[in-house]
């Protein structure tokens, strides 16, 4: 589905990457970990293109990210969609505007069929149809993580990356967007790969765990698995008591 | 997942409609057009969705909306398809809401808004001046809290940065406006006359304004949208809540510095300009430069050099005030930002030329040899 090959980034003389591998397969909810300035935004963002990396390459739908044509690199990018931490939303459209906006750029639905597909994507993120009118100012954290959502879910992308999915989020609110990602990837079928600090969110979503740590993809396997490694970083990450009790709460719920 | 998409088709077979293919916004891009039509005409009496590959919501709705909202009895529905079609209708009995019309009455009110609008244009900007003075006031007791490391700042920013650019310029419309004056004075035989045209029109008139444009241009703009984005990441709310004078940490280095910088800029700019017109006279008329320099003293009182200064002065506070003004007006949303600091250009250029005009009449008798 996605995979990075040998991917080495380097700011200035300083090297963050040296060697990334990582597959991810199909239908997996891939969950980044990594202590902070170990890079994990810089990796999300050379998976989307936003970066790119000194050495290596990003592989999505097993071809190369920039591979082919304008009109193939835009169908490419189609199957694949993200969510900012921030929500990234147009501020100068309202919540309508921002979802519709993907699909008028594609131009196959009518307006009609956007409106109707706004409507549902506006459910599936469950929002009210009231909601459409707002101006993102207007909005609360957790609904402009919604939109984000909804907007992300737009052109019906086969391949989800979240950034902080949950972050600024009070922790009822976090977990019912946890719930509803879950719930969304299980409907439709989503791969997701996600950027979190936070272990509920971790311990909720994740199928897989891929720790950045050292420079390179120190595990990537389930959560049970990675646990057992003895290594510091994941020793500290995951089995101090503040984690514990997270992890705890994630397998009573 | 990479394996190439099935083009999605609709099979028609002894009165049952079998939809097949991956019906997906992806796969239905170029067919969408073509299977609306087919679905339009389509008279069936049973569906069978068990030959599709693939369905999202768009193929879905496709479907639904060709149904008429809702599922005909008898449809053989795969179970991982079924529930697409529930949402659906959740969503149908929640729709979105139209957006309302524009009519006639919604222009009546958008003239009546622009109207209350300047209002409250003049309102917010009268309270700006009336807070900064009183901030000033207040300061008066406690020189300690002069904000004068941003003073000195925003002084290099406005002033000194601007100082090639104004050069520049100056230089180009005093040698244009020499040779085309020269041009003309030639014909009558007037040719030391240049020096009293150039001395009177650029140093009374031209700097100030050329000044000013430029300044507004380049610093106004720059003050809008460096509050404006201030406000966008609430860093003036952060200063409030620390007890901290917006206007005296914002706005007052702002207004102090351009109306320093401002006449500075006027005296540098008119006497690079007055040296572009006194080159063009010499290459033109060939009047020397020695007599160029003693003539103007002569002929140009030095009243007009102080009009200059005052103008460069006043025009230098309304730019900053009108700057700050629209800045601090910026709503938290990109169309806001770009608006407000269009705004600010636009109506400190025109506040520069309509007070320029009040200039022209309060000083008509001052300076100007009869």
């Amino acid at each position: 589905m996605l995979s990075l090959r040998g991917l080495s980034t380097r700011f200035g003389s300083n090297w963050v990457h040296k060697g990334v591998d990582l597959d991810i397969p199909p239908g997996e909810v891939v969950s980044l970990v990594g202590g902070s300035g170990s890079g994990k935004t810089t990796l999300l963002r050379q998976m989307v293109g936003l970066l790119t990396p000194t050495e290596g390459e990003v592989r999505v739908f097993d071809e190369p990210l920039f591979a082919g044509s304008r009109a193939e690199q835009r169908r490419r990018r189609r199957r694949f969609a993200m969510c900012f931490q921030g929500g990234a939303l147009f501020s100068a459209f309202t919540v309508y505007e921002n979802i519709a906006f993907p699909l008028r750029e594609a131009g196959i639905a009518t307006e009609a069929e956007i409106r109707e597909l706004v409507a549902l994507k506006l459910t599936m993120v469950e929002l009210m149809p009231s909601h459409a009118a707002l101006m993102p100012a207007e909005l609360s954290g957790g609904m402009i993580k919604r939109v984000a959502l909804a907007r992300a879910l737009a052109l019906e992308p086969e391949l989800l990356l979240l950034d902080e999915p949950t972050a600024g989020l009070d922790p009822t609110r976090s977990a019912s967007f946890v719930a509803l990602i879950r719930d969304l990837q299980q409907q439709l079928g989503l791969t997701v790969v996600l950027v979190t600090h936070d272990l509920d969110t971790l311990a909720a979503l994740s199928s897989k765990v891929a720790v950045l740590a050292e420079r390179r993809i120190l595990a990537f396997d389930s959560l049970e698995a990675v646990m057992q490694i003895d290594h510091p970083f994941i020793q500290e990450f995951f089995l101090s008591e503040r984690s514990s009790r997270a992890l705890a709460r994630a397998q009573g719920a | 997942m990479a394996d190439a998409t099935r083009t999605p088709e609709l099979r028609f077979t002894e009165g049952c409609l079998t939809p097949a293919g991956d019906w997906t916004l992806l796969a239905l891009g170029p067919h969408a057009t073509r299977l609306r039509k087919e679905l339009a005409a389509a008279k069936a009496t049973r569906w069978d969705l068990s030959a599709l590959t693939r369905l999202d919501s768009f193929g879905a709705l496709l479907l639904w909306r060709a149904w008429g909202g809702c599922v005909p009895a008898g449809t053989v529905l795969p179970d991982e398809y079924a529930t697409q079609f529930e949402r659906f209708v959740a969503m149908d009995e929640a729709p979105v809401p139209h957006p309302p019309r524009f009519v006639f009455t919604d222009l009546l009110a958008g003239l009546g808004a622009a109207v209350l609008g300047l209002f409250s244009h003049l309102g917010d900007f009268l309270a700006l001046i009336g807070r900064l003075a009183l901030d000033c006031l207040h300061l008066l007791g406690q020189p300690r809290n002069w904000p004068l490391k941003e003073f000195s700042a925003n002084l290099y920013k406005v002033g000194v940065k601007a100082m090639p650019v104004s050069a520049l310029v100056g230089f180009l419309i005093g040698v244009v406006l020499s040779y085309l004056s020269a041009l003309q004075l030639k014909a009558f035989g007037a040719d030391i006359f240049i020096v009293n045209i150039l001395g009177l029109g650029i140093i009374r008139e031209l700097g100030p304004v050329l000044v000013s444009v430029l300044v507004a241009g380049r610093s106004g703009s720059a003050m809008t949208a460096q509050l404006g984005v201030m406000r966008v990441t609430e860093e003036v709310d952060a200063l409030t809540v620390m007890g901290i004078s917006n206007y005296i940490r914002l706005v007052l280095p702002k207004v102090m510095a351009l109306s320093v910088a401002m006449p500075l800029l006027v005296l540098w700019t008119s006497a690079v300009a007055l040296i572009g017109g006194m080159v063009s006279a010499e290459l033109q008329l060939g009047l020397s430069y020695g007599f160029f320099l003693e003539t103007l003293p002569k002929v140009v009182p030095v009243a007009n050099l102080f009009i200059a200064l005052g103008k460069g002065a006043v025009f230098g506070v309304l730019i900053a005030l009108v700057a700050c003004h629209f800045g601090l007006r910026v709503k938290p949303n990109t169309e806001s930002l770009s608006a407000n600091t269009t705004a600010s250009v636009v109506t400190s250029i025109t506040l520069v030329i309509l007070v320029d005009a009040v200039f022209a009449i309060a000083t008509r008798s001052i300076g100007v040899p009869l």
